[in-house]
């Protein structure tokens, strides 16, 4: 079969950070782990071509997916594979997003990725192979996800046993004890100095690796973020009060202070009247602004960014947090302020 | 330990109430705006200074 494989632009050795907003563009053969894919792959499979998007425009383009798949169909492709994507958020959402746009269209497609990526939950239809969480782990990730690939080009079904990602399944298992003196038991544990028991993991937040400082606020576009629900007074775009799906933006370029009743916050977690009563105290504008006006910030985005925090999974807020970073990055912004309640 | 510096986020400006992250309404006007102000310089101080794990920066107070 003809398999396309898609990586960033780091693994297709064109360079890191200051590559990461170049487009769509296809590569002949293989390139970094597409050789050794190709190689697990065996005779009967050729990885035709590689695609390549920068991981800032992946994730900031609505429109990247539809170009590279055209490509992956102008190429001939049979199975389109795409990562392994590892924990890296911009990367993983944009295999999701190629892999489900080519699997929608008909075109068989796979991606790997770590189960905790914020990309996951955008692949659609299409199947995700577990991967390790980093490079580390490069080799068994690409050999779960070759045997994956030989399989869908067979035409058979992946299941968990292949390394598929599925929804974590709620089994129901009969106790001896009642649900009071298991807590009890708990308490009595924790008491004792046990840390860890309990019948209810939360999930963790993860690591996030500090941003390196900027030089000086006076020489770079600062841009102001909020999961705060700022919107204009009447929410036209209907952001959700609480359990947000998506984020919004509104342009700030002219304005000086968010005014009170012409902008309002929708969040449902905290009494609004403080905020609405004057707005820049959700979005500190108004003293940003000044701030510009002085020297003191060297120019504030044209516009901010907004969500509503409340009762937002941490999985959606990590693929917004992932999105945002993409967006203010492409738009020049070098530092954001992000008010949160 | 604050539920910024749980989740790990690297730079911490705290303000004084989950429902004015940049403001103070117990202040008069004057005084809420200077407050507002110290908040935003005090974050743009602390994108300027590099941070291993999560950091608090008090407003109002001069960051070397």
């Amino acid at each position: 079969m003809r398999v396309l494989h898609y990586v960033n632009q780091f693994y297709a050795g064109l360079g890191g950070e200051d590559s990461a907003g170049i487009g769509p563009r296809m590569l002949e053969g293989t390139v970094g782990p597409g050789r050794l894919l190709a190689q697990l792959l065996g005779a009967e499979h050729e990885i035709v071509a590689t695609l390549v998007c920068g991981d800032d425009h992946a994730a900031s383009n609505a429109t990247a997916a539809q170009e590279l798949l055209e490509m992956a169909r102008d190429a001939g492709a049979e199975v389109l594979v795409a990562g392994p994507a590892f924990g890296s958020g911009r990367y993983g959402l944009a295999c999701a997003r190629l892999v489900a746009a080519a699997q929608s269209a008909g075109l068989p497609a796979l991606a790997s990725m770590h189960p905790d990526n914020p990309g996951i939950s955008d692949a659609g239809e299409a199947p995700v192979i577990a991967s390790g969480a980093t490079a580390r782990e490069m080799r068994p990730s690409v050999q779960r996800l070759a045997a994956a690939v030989v399989k869908v080009a067979a035409g058979e079904e992946l299941t968990p046993a292949d390394g598929k990602v599925t929804p974590a399944a709620r089994i129901g298992q009969l106790v001896t004890q009642r649900s009071a003196a298991r807590a009890v038991e708990l308490v009595l544990r924790r008491l004792g100095g046990d840390r860890e028991a309990t019948e209810v993991p939360v999930g963790g937040f993860g690591v996030v690796e500090p941003a390196a400082p900027i030089d000086k606020a006076a020489s770079v576009t600062v841009a102001l973020v909020t999961e705060g629900a700022v919107v204009p007074a009447g929410n036209p775009d209907r952001l959700e009060s609480a359990r947000a799906t998506r984020w919004l933006r509104y342009p700030i370029d002219g304005v000086d202070s968010l005014a009170s009743g012409e902008w309002e916050s929708v969040a449902g977690g905290f009494a609004t009247t403080a905020a609405n009563a004057d707005p820049n105290r959700l979005v500190p504008l108004d003293a940003a602004r000044t701030l510009e006006r002085e020297g003191t910030i060297g120019r504030l985005h044209e516009e901010f960014l907004v969500t509503v925090g409340n009762g937002t999974p941490v999985a959606t807020a990590r693929r917004f947090g992932v999105e945002w970073a993409a967006e203010l990055r492409k738009a020049g912004v070098q530092a954001a302020i992000l008010t949160a309640t | 330990m604050t539920i910024a510096e749980q989740v790990g986020a690297p730079r911490i400006v705290p303000g004084r109430g989950i429902p004015y992250p940049s403001g103070d309404p117990s202040l008069p006007p004057a005084g809420e705006q200077q407050w507002r102000r110290q908040l935003v310089q005090c974050a743009l101080d602390a994108v300027t200074t590099a941070v291993e794990h999560p950091t608090i920066f008090e407003a109002g107070v001069v960051h070397a």
